[in-house]
């Protein structure tokens, strides 16, 4: 059997420490040890962006990333978006605008839609469709999700301003 | 309910689950956690078609953090019978054959063994030390090979049914079928335009992002418990207990959340091994197929050889129409040719009609239900030779489909004669829509379009209300969830009962918990189910009237009830006040129902579909895409559209560029999402929807179900496109860049 490592992280603005193997994804790490099931497993390979979660201020696929490698760096999950008791601005308007079915994929768009609206304001149906790109929805065929992050950077802005 | 001003109905509430499911606390297979839980891996074949010689687990029991380690001689033996599946139903020797192959493996992928470990890493390496001896046989990957004389035999004892009857004839063709209409020899010979052709489909994967997942418990009372994302709960409690030859009462599945399904999850295929992993360990296991083993090991949907011949008169009127149909079942018999067949011509009033059907083995996975299943291959085939005859009468497609639309008393090959359809309003919605006569400018660009039926399912539903003293209703049902039908489902109860959708909290439990429910599949949940809450209500409703009538001191049957508001002369209270007086009225009020409805709605769905075609590459672009489908009545047109939409995504995919892309040893040779690529946010237009309503005089509230039609239509809406766009007749799926420069170049020539 293999050592176990600790591993010094913060989730969710807490901080998390946790003993993992050395060949254990970070989406294990957090699912199996840590109880984050939010982001889901869809291919293990980095194909489908199910397992989006944001590290260090960058949206990732967790299954592509190390439990080890996360020492010392700041996570962000889906069970870390809403503000308290309130939705995130993108949780309402995936709401709003039906664009879940499943909802296997909608932790990893709205954790991946987050990093985009936070970098780019305002950005076209192009744009999102392009940063978004690394998500596989099998249901809604994206258009209700792309209306959805439009709507809810309407939200922010509106809320910014 | 005679009114169509509905309150609830129509409406777009958000759904109960989708807090949960956009803040990550829904609870998915996978995310099933037990004390003591280890996990499973699964050992498969790499062999297309080979005898098994011997196994030896030794190894892998040695390794360290090894619990279990079973094979196919696990299993208990158990008599063959006929296992209903819902929207179909298979012998119990193929689903126990399928879990654990035994003595052959039949495909590429074919489960052979299984292990239990501390986790899953553990569990694979255990598997990866088992010693298996093959002798690799012949296989056969293709119907049409499959059918020749000399073919080697997937089922070595598969006997051809052939026109109802057993033939005594042993092949890999489990069934053929003839339905005829009419004469169709006269029907060709009264033709003035006749056009024939061949079209071959390759098999897809339903592709749901959540792989199949099973968790199990053998509890020491001999009771098994069962976690899984299933379409139907109660299909996994009966498959389970028929594998492992428990009587249903030892079974308890639980549904849990599920991450798309498609069809595609109605089989069981962990269920069993994880049970019989956990009686060997005596702890909980569970087991979730890597992505390649969802590919491999689970039915996709299967390829086709479909030829088509139809003959019109020059006034327009198609009088003949004829098709041969091989569907690839895969391993075991099934291969949905018949829902194929009762499809390809059920747009169209045709007079004479013969239809034969090949239900064909080969060597690979064992096809499930995908979609409006066999309808989309024959849809592609069908509407294509529908379009050449339109422009060889030199008509408008839709008018030439106008004039052939199925009407009410229009009687299918297969028999049936319809009720009220919504074919003819279809059509019309798409030739009114703005798309259809929008200009489309450009070079190697293209519009087509296509209609498709599925004629959907109705089925066995339970459903039970218990009124709240806040006169909110919990109510309690058995249909797994996959798109939204919480709320479609809650919202006919609130209508019925004239409370807000979101006073009435729905809850899906296991199959101890509520009546029967067959799956949600053949687009059945919001017509069925919908139905068992409807009546359900109703029997709230009766019950209220006489708590009414108690507080008043009048007969029950003078308190009449309209929008939420009991009332007897100038009397009246509200559902809400009465709630908050049970106690005093004789004490809680629960509402339930049962229901079997006869009364399906067949729906129709086309598709106006616009390309651009890259000369160069070969690359098709969809510019431009609407859906049309006939939903009888929507009860949440969020979540209608929603299935539109996916439906048209599924179905573009399926044209454009999904396939098992097969090596010429039998194996899957993109058995990753990224090489298989269904469409993502780059590959698709926005959708735009358009709901028909055309009620269904079956159903309280016009109800048809919206499930599956919308991916009929969409290749064969593109193929059309395509031929206005390149020039080129694509023949095949799918029609992938190479294909279509292969064909563009050929023409050059």
């Amino acid at each position: 059997m293999q050592t176990k490592v600790r591993v010094h992280t913060t989730v969710n603005g807490e901080p998390a420490e946790f003993l993992c193997e050395p060949r254990q994804s970070l989406l294990e790490c957090l699912r199996d040890i840590l109880g984050l099931t939010g982001a889901k497993e869809g291919c293990n390979d980095g194909n489908c962006g199910a397992c989006t979660v944001i590290l260090d201020g960058r949206p990732v696929n967790s299954c592509l990333v190390l439990g080890v490698e996360a020492e010392g760096r700041t996570i962000l999950t889906i069970e870390g978006v809403a503000r308290g008791n309130t939705l995130h601005p993108l949780q309402q308007a995936f709401l709003e605008q039906a664009a879940l079915q499943c909802g296997v994929c909608t932790p990893g768009f709205i954790v991946a839609a987050k990093a985009l609206l936070e970098a780019e304001p305002d950005p076209s149906e192009a744009r999102i469709r392009q940063y978004l790109a690394n998500n596989l929805c099998r249901c809604t065929g994206y258009d209700k999700i792309v209306r959805a992050v439009q709507q809810a950077a309407r939200m922010l802005q509106g809320v910014e301003a | 309910m005679s009114r169509q001003d509905y309150t609830v109905v129509g409406t777009r509430p958000i759904r109960p689950d989708g807090v949960d499911k956009v803040t990550g606390r829904a609870l998915y297979g996978a995310d099933v956690r037990l004390a003591g839980l280890l996990e499973g891996y699964v050992l498969r074949s790499p062999h297309a078609h080979a005898r098994i010689l011997r196994i030896d687990t030794s190894k892998a029991e040695a390794l360290p953090g090894v619990k279990a380690v079973i094979t196919a001689a696990d299993l208990p033996p158990a008599e063959d019978r006929i296992i209903d599946l819902g929207e179909g139903a298979m012998p119990l020797s193929y689903i126990r054959g399928n879990v654990l192959a035994q003595g052959k493996v039949l495909y590429k992928g074919h489960a052979v063994a299984a292990v239990a470990a501390v986790n899953a890493h553990v569990a694979q390496e255990a598997a990866e030390l088992i010693e298996v001896d093959y002798e690799p046989l012949p296989f056969v990957l293709t119907a049409r090979e499959a059918m020749q004389e000399g073919a080697p035999l997937v089922l070595e004892d598969l006997k051809t049914k052939e026109f109802g009857k057993p033939s005594g004839k042993v092949s890999n063709v489990a069934e053929h079928f003839r339905w005829t209409l009419g004469d169709v020899e006269q029907g060709f010979a009264e033709a003035e335009v006749i056009v024939e052709r061949e079209y071959h489909t390759t098999t897809v994967h339903q592709g749901y992002i959540e792989p199949q997942n099973a968790t199990a418990f053998w509890n020491q009372d001999g009771r098994v418990e069962i976690w899984s994302s299933t379409q139907g709960a109660f299909v996994v409690r009966d498959s389970v207990a028929a594998v492992l030859n428990l009587p249903v009462s030892k079974v308890r599945a639980t549904p849990m959340e599920i991450g798309g399904g498609f069809g595609g999850k109605i089989r069981v295929y962990l269920e069993p091994v994880a049970a019989l992993l956990s009686r060997k360990s005596g702890r909980p296991v569970k087991i979730v197929m890597p992505r390649r083993d969802v590919f491999e090991g689970t039915g996709p949907t299967p390829g086709t050889y479909i030829r088509v011949k139809m003959g019109a008169r020059k006034d327009g009127r198609i009088v003949a129409a004829e098709a041969w149909m091989a569907y690839e079942a895969g391993a075991y018999p099934g291969g949905m040719v018949a829902s194929g067949a009762m499809c390809i011509f059920a747009a169209y009033d045709i007079p004479n009609v013969a239809i034969d059907g090949f239900d064909v083995q080969v060597n690979k996975p064992s096809t499930s239900a995908y979609r409006a299943p066999g309808a989309t291959q024959a849809a592609f085939a069908a509407e294509s030779v529908v379009d050449e005859l339109a422009g060889k009468l030199g008509m408008d497609p839709i008018d030439f489909r106008l004039r052939n639309a199925a009407r009410e008393g229009t009687r299918r090959a297969d028999g049936p004669k319809y009720r009220r359809i919504g074919c003819v309003e279809v059509l019309e919605a798409m030739k009114n829509h703005p798309h259809y006569t929008a200009p489309l400018e450009g070079p190697n660009r293209g519009r087509g379009v296509a209609v498709g039926f599925w004629f959907n399912v109705g089925l066995s539903s339970s459903c039970t209300l218990s009124v709240n003293p806040d006169g909110t209703v919990n109510l309690v049902e058995g249909s797994t969830d996959i798109g939204g039908t919480r709320a479609s489902i809650a919202m006919q109860a609130a209508e019925v009962l004239g409370i807000a959708a979101g006073d009435v909290r729905p809850n899906v439990v296991d199959t101890d918990l509520v009546g029967y429910t067959a799956v949600t599949g053949g687009s059945r949940t919001t017509f069925a189910t919908g139905w068992a809450a409807y009546e359900a209500a109703q029997d709230v409703v009766r019950q209220m009237a006489a708590r009414a009538a108690r507080l008043w001191d009048v007969e029950a049957g003078q308190v009449t009830f309209e929008r939420g508001v009991f009332r007897h002369g100038e009397r009246s209270i509200s559902f809400k006040e009465l709630a908050a007086r049970l106690d005093e009225t004789g004490g809680p009020v629960m509402g339930r129902a049962t229901v079997n409805p006869r009364g399906v709605g067949g729906s129709f769905a086309g598709a106006i579909a616009d390309v651009e075609v890259d000369p160069e590459t070969g690359k098709t672009t969809v510019l431009r895409f609407t859906s049309v489908q006939d939903a009888g009545k929507a009860v949440h047109p969020g979540y209608v559209e929603g299935q539109m939409q996916g439906g048209s995504a599924q179905g573009i995919g399926w044209a454009l560029n999904e396939e098992y892309f097969m090596s010429p040893e039998g194996a899957m040779l993109n058995a990753s999402f990224l090489d298989y690529r269904i469409p993502t946010t780059l590959d698709l237009p926005m959708i735009d929807t358009v709901i028909v309503e055309v009620a269904n005089p079956g159903h309280p509230f016009g109800v048809r179900g919206v499930g599956e039609a919308n991916i009929v239509p969409p290749p064969a809406a593109l193929a059309n496109a395509i031929y206005r766009a390149a020039g080129v007749r694509m023949r095949r799926l799918p029609m992938k860049p190479s294909a279509i420069l292969e064909a563009i170049r050929a023409q050059r020539e």
